[in-house]
């Protein structure tokens, strides 16, 4: 479990910087310093078992039906790269502290890098290729956001969404690889696939697995032709660069052709593939490197070459190469960080990263420059550094190379690669420290404070000491690594500085003396360079991304014209024309299960509903006519629940009936009364086609269902459960408040939900153009003269009680008879209605000043601690309990925690009713601007029977 | 005449309604459309637990035939949402032509035949006012 802990710490622990940046920044780098250094602690206290040969494991089941579990697994590899993330980016947060300026916000940078962090770890830690997969895609994101870090400079940003769209659609071939990878080995953990090395290869899609996985380790680690967005990434704070784009993100790449090594190297395509691009980048990364003016931009493609040196070596598939790439690895990690700080300093204290504008600069930072000198020797190549040892190692395996038959040309185009490394690497220190001082820096360079400059320092150590004794202090862990990434077939290496007199001993020889040469004769070389004019790599990438947007947008609009018309059709007739392909390429038989004869009564019901619907349909435009017909048809459908069997649905049908009609008849009230018209008839015949087959189509459909029995239901469990287990007898309830209570529960949420939505369209219906709209309006129906008619309120009055005492019944009789919550509700919230309809909405409200926000709240709050209070008893989720309560004069009655749930659907329903209601009538009295004073219960008024009261304008109240 | 026929035809009727209606060029239209459909769908819902005459679904310990419960325990909280969803799409509706003066939703221009907002108040917010006609298109 420590292992997972490791993965998971950073990303927990990227609340933390978060938290503390207001007590200040140094609380805030100690912060997050913590959270990386707990990290790394946890990790090597593994390491013990890990360096002695073991695979620490960690499994948690995640979607064990998907094959995405959370297994990690430590070996020598993920030891090897877990240290080096968590351990420079400890580093790295230091000199983060110290470079940052006052201005950027310190507190969003660490939880970036933190999240950055935890996506790392979590790649070279997962077993499972889908949770790698997870984790690949959190790098480019957190990267993105790393890089666009500085969000006030354009180039940070379109650094930023380029590196995001490379490496992202890297991902992309990513996953398609590793899915084909999952399915060819049988399993989606990393364990299985390293043992099926045999069966993957020789599998057909072998070829198309790897170039998709390819695809993902190129992009990712900026190889040839996808390297074109590290350079771009240089906008990044350079605590970024030196982490993500020296040790960490472009690694990933490497580090997966590390981890695969067994299952995919070793054949031809994997050679030449492999092989060929990273021979190449390194070349061509190289020879860019040496024209490049901006310290960055050098390292950049001085980075893109190393990388293509550790493809190179891996794409060799001999297990001596890998042993050398490994070595590599944790070479360039320690100097090329330590390089990127370097620049990092130089810009911060001189003022530029020109090297046109910078040089001399030795004795005025002299710890700086002693730093550059050690690392850059070492990334030259020279000896006693590390670079040194494992160039050698890389010129022993490239002199063994052959390609197509040649053996001169690997170590040929080889010689070509380290000669330019050499001249760049001269370069920077020469071009920065050496030279005469300028007088025209832009601020006055002296050394940096000790915290910038302390961690390049350790890594500088690192990279003299592994130089010195390689064996000591290196050897076991590439021993190890090496062990781990080729299977045990690397054999121990013994790690040594002097290799005696060869061949790659002269190359090295060469290449430093021609680089120093090279660089002397650099001004030369760059006319040469740019007379060349290599095609920019940017201008072609914005070309293209504006030509994919274009092709986006025209796409788009051709599809998304706003006409909701066109969408409903595409989406209909697709549903129609699918629906109908399946029941065409089925063989249809009549089915044999008995019908049931209609009584008459049923017939003319039909009769009814049909001839509802031809009304509506014919006379669509009048709009108040078509409620009326569509009450009709409301009232059939509940009338056939009463006929077949389900009261609990014709009482709810009907009660929703009369809340919607009610609910259209207001909204309608200030809407257009008419529909014009306007489709062609071409259109109408075809919407009617449309209709006409989707109807004959549910109507087969619904046939077809009814003449056959249908599969065992488990309704048979409800029916049996329902009383000895539920505690009701009607078990449509029981099933509502308990065994599907779940659903319900999420039903009453989606409710209230849809009711705050009414809510916020109408409580801003007041403001901008839709305000004044409502205050232009005038009524475009001819009033009644009398605006709360006598009997209207006292009948309602009257009936008020009765009907509240019919909810509560309703209510109370429903986990045994029909009846429930919702049914309750929506009683309830009738019998409400009518007061608001007989004296208006001003006068109920001042009478009823419910807060129906409250009400939704606080049935949702019900419904839920029910269902936790099951769970407090150790039930599931909303299991109810019962029990029988003997109470005088009534009886028994069976008292259930079903009931405290269906409490809370009746309130749920109640305030979503009410409060879409509510505010419907606040708009139209709005509208219909009546007299504030509105508050009398009817027109005459009984306590001024003397006077009657002046006869109130036509057009006016409510 | 069976139920079943008459149940099946009832659905397809309403079915073509509500398909119909859902394809005018106007919000209110399409509000009763979805009414129609949620009446059809529903039906066939219930449907699907198969017709019974006189045995809603009531346990009791002499009962052995009963209507399946399940199929009704979905709809009526179909039914209920059903309100919810028409009662959202209407005042949606209403806004929408509150904002902009017309209830089109064919993607047109508007050709709005309803009293424009006061044209002193018109002029005096007037880029205010523009913004939003645009935004309803």
């Amino acid at each position: 479990m420590t292992l997972a802990w490791i993965a998971f710490l950073p990303f927990l622990g990227a609340l933390a910087p978060a938290l503390t940046i207001r007590l200040g920044r140094n609380a805030c780098a100690l912060a997050t310093g913590l959270v990386t250094a707990t990290a790394l602690g946890l990790l090597l206290s593994l390491a013990p078992q890990v360096m002695a040969g073991q695979v620490v494991t960690a499994r948690l089941e995640w979607f064990p039906a998907l094959g995405l579990n959370l297994n990690f697994f430590l070996d020598a590899l993920g030891l090897m790269f877990a240290g080096m993330i968590l351990g420079i980016g400890l580093l790295v947060i230091i000199y983060a502290r110290f470079y940052l300026a006052k201005a950027d916000p310190m507190g969003r940078f660490f939880a970036f890098l933190l999240l950055f962090q935890g996506a790392m770890v979590g790649i070279v830690l997962s077993d499972n290729i889908l949770l790698l997969l997870i984790f690949w895609e959190l790098t480019s994101l957190s990267s993105f956001l790393l890089i666009g870090y500085w969000r006030h400079l354009p180039e940070g940003r379109q650094g930023a969404r380029m590196a995001l769209t490379v490496t992202g659609l890297g991902g992309l071939s990513l996953i398609a690889g590793l899915l084909i990878l999952g399915q060819i080995a049988g399993s989606y953990d990393l364990s299985v696939i390293l043992q099926s090395g045999e069966a993957i290869q020789a599998s057909p899609m072998y070829l198309p697995a790897l170039l998709l996985i390819l695809g993902g380790c190129f992009t990712k680690s900026a190889q040839f032709p996808f390297h074109f967005w590290l350079p771009h990434a240089m906008a990044a704070p350079t605590p970024v660069s030196a982490y993500l784009h020296s040790a960490t993100m472009v690694k990933a790449g490497v580090f997966l052709l590390a981890r695969l090594w067994p299952a995919l190297a070793g054949t031809e395509a994997w050679f030449y593939l492999v092989g060929g691009v990273g021979l190449f980048t390194m070349v061509f990364a190289a020879i860019v490197a040496l024209f490049k003016d901006d310290l960055k931009g050098l390292l950049a493609y001085s980075t893109i070459s190393h990388l293509g040196m550790l493809t190179f070596l891996f794409g060799l598939g001999t297990p001596a190469a890998a042993v050398a790439g490994v070595f590599h690895i944790i070479n360039h990690a320690t100097f090329k960080a330590a390089l990127f700080m370097n620049a990092g300093i130089v810009d911060h204290e001189a003022g530029t990263r020109d090297l046109r504008k910078l040089g001399g600069l030795f004795t005025l930072m002299p710890i700086a420059a002693t730093l550059a000198v050690l690392a850059a020797a070492a990334m030259a190549g020279v000896p006693p550094m590390n670079g040194f040892i494992s160039k050698e190692m890389m010129l022993e395996e490239a002199v063994g190379a052959q390609a197509f038959g040649l053996t001169w040309l690997v170590p040929a185009i080889v010689m070509v690669g380290i000669l330019f490394s050499a001249a760049y690497s001269f370069r920077y220190v020469v071009g920065v420290y050496f030279g005469p001082k300028r007088e025209s820096y832009p601020s006055k360079p002296h050394d940096a404070p000790f915290g910038m400059w302390a961690p390049s320092a350790l890594l500088v150590i690192l990279a003299v000491a592994i130089g010195l004794a390689p064996a000591l202090v290196a050897g076991p862990l590439v021993n190890a690594v090496s062990a781990a990434v080729t299977g045990g077939t690397a054999g121990e290496k013994y790690l040594s500085l002097w290799h005696g007199f060869n061949l790659p001993l002269a190359m090295s020889v060469a290449a430093l003396v021609g680089g120093g040469l090279l660089l002397a004769a650099h001004r030369g070389a760059e006319r040469v360079w740019l007379a060349m004019g290599l095609p920019d790599a940017k201008a072609m990438f914005d070309k293209a991304t504006e030509a994919a947007a274009r092709a986006a947008q025209r796409f788009t609009e051709a599809v998304h014209n706003g006409s909701l018309q066109r969408y409903m059709f595409i989406i209909l007739a697709a549903a129609v024309i699918v629906a109908m392909a399946g029941f065409v390429s089925a063989d249809y038989a009549e089915g044999a299960r008995p019908t049931l004869p209609a009584p008459g009564a049923a017939v003319i019901a039909w009769v009814l509903l049909v001839g509802g619907t031809t009304a509506v349909l014919l006379g669509h435009r009048h709009r108040y006519l078509s409620l009326i017909f569509i009450s009709v048809i409301g009232l059939i459908v509940s009338l056939a629940f009463v006929f077949l069997s389900a009261p609990d649905l014709a009482l709810t049908q009907i009660s929703v009936e009369v809340v919607t009609i009610l609910l259209l008849l207001l909204a309608l009230n200030l809407m257009p009364k008419t529909t014009p018209v306007e489709s062609s008839g071409g259109r109408r015949l075809r919407d009617g086609l449309l209709a006409g087959l989707g109807g004959l189509g549910m109507a087969g459909a619904t046939w077809a269902l009814l003449r056959r029995e249908g599969p065992p239901s488990i309704s048979e469990f409800h029916w049996a459960n329902s009383y000895s287990g539920g505690g009701g007898t009607n078990v449509v309830n029981v099933i509502l408040v308990d065994f599907r209570g779940f659903d319900t529960f999420g039903e009453i949420i989606v409710l209230g939900i849809a009711a705050l939505t009414i809510f916020a369209l109408l409580e801003t219906a007041g403001r901008g153009a839709s305000g004044r709209r409502l205050a232009a309006w005038s009524p475009d129906q001819t009033r009644s003269p009398e605006h709360h008619p006598m009997m209207l309120v006292v009948a309602t009055r009257l009936l008020l009680p009765l009907a509240l005492v019919v909810g509560l019944y309703i209510f109370l009789r429903g986990h045994n008879e029909p009846g429930g919550g919702f049914i309750a509700g929506l009683v309830v919230s009738i019998a409400l209605l009518m007061q608001y309809m007989a004296s208006g909405y001003v006068w109920a409200h001042r009478r009823l000043p419910v807060d129906h926000h409250g009400l939704i709240g606080f049935g949702v709050l019900v419904a839920a601690l029910t269902g936790l209070a099951a769970m407090a008893l150790g039930a599931p989720f909303l299991k109810s309990a019962y029990e029988y309560v003997s109470i005088p004069l009534i009886g028994d009655v069976g008292l259930s925690s079903a009931l405290a749930f269906d409490i809370g659907v009746a309130c749920t329903v109640v305030g979503a009713v009410m409060l879409a209601l509510h505010h419907l009538s606040s708009v139209a009295q709005r509208a219909e601007k009546s007299p504030g004073g509105d508050d009398l219960p009817m027109d005459i008024d009984p306590s001024r029977a003397v006077t009657p009261p002046a006869p109130a304008p036509a057009g006016e109240g409510a | 005449m069976s139920i079943e026929f008459l149940v099946s035809t009832a659905v397809g009727v309403l079915s073509a309604a509500g398909i119909y209606l859902v394809l005018r060029a106007r919000t209110f239209p399409v509000v009763l459309g979805l009414a129609f459909m949620s009446y059809a769908i529903n039906v066939f819902l219930f449907a699907s637990g198969r017709l019974v005459i006189n045995q809603p679904p009531i346990w009791g310990k002499d009962v052995a035939a009963y209507t399946d419960p399940l199929p009704q325990a979905l709809v009526l909280t179909a039914i209920v949402i059903a309100f919810g969803m028409t009662a959202l799409v209407v005042v949606l509706a209403l806004r929408t032509y509150l904002e902009t003066g017309t209830d089109q939703i064919d993607g047109l221009a508007d050709r709005s035949d309803t009293p424009q907002p006061p044209p002193e108040e018109t002029a005096v917010l007037g880029p205010d006012a523009a913004p939003s006609r645009e935004a309803g298109r």
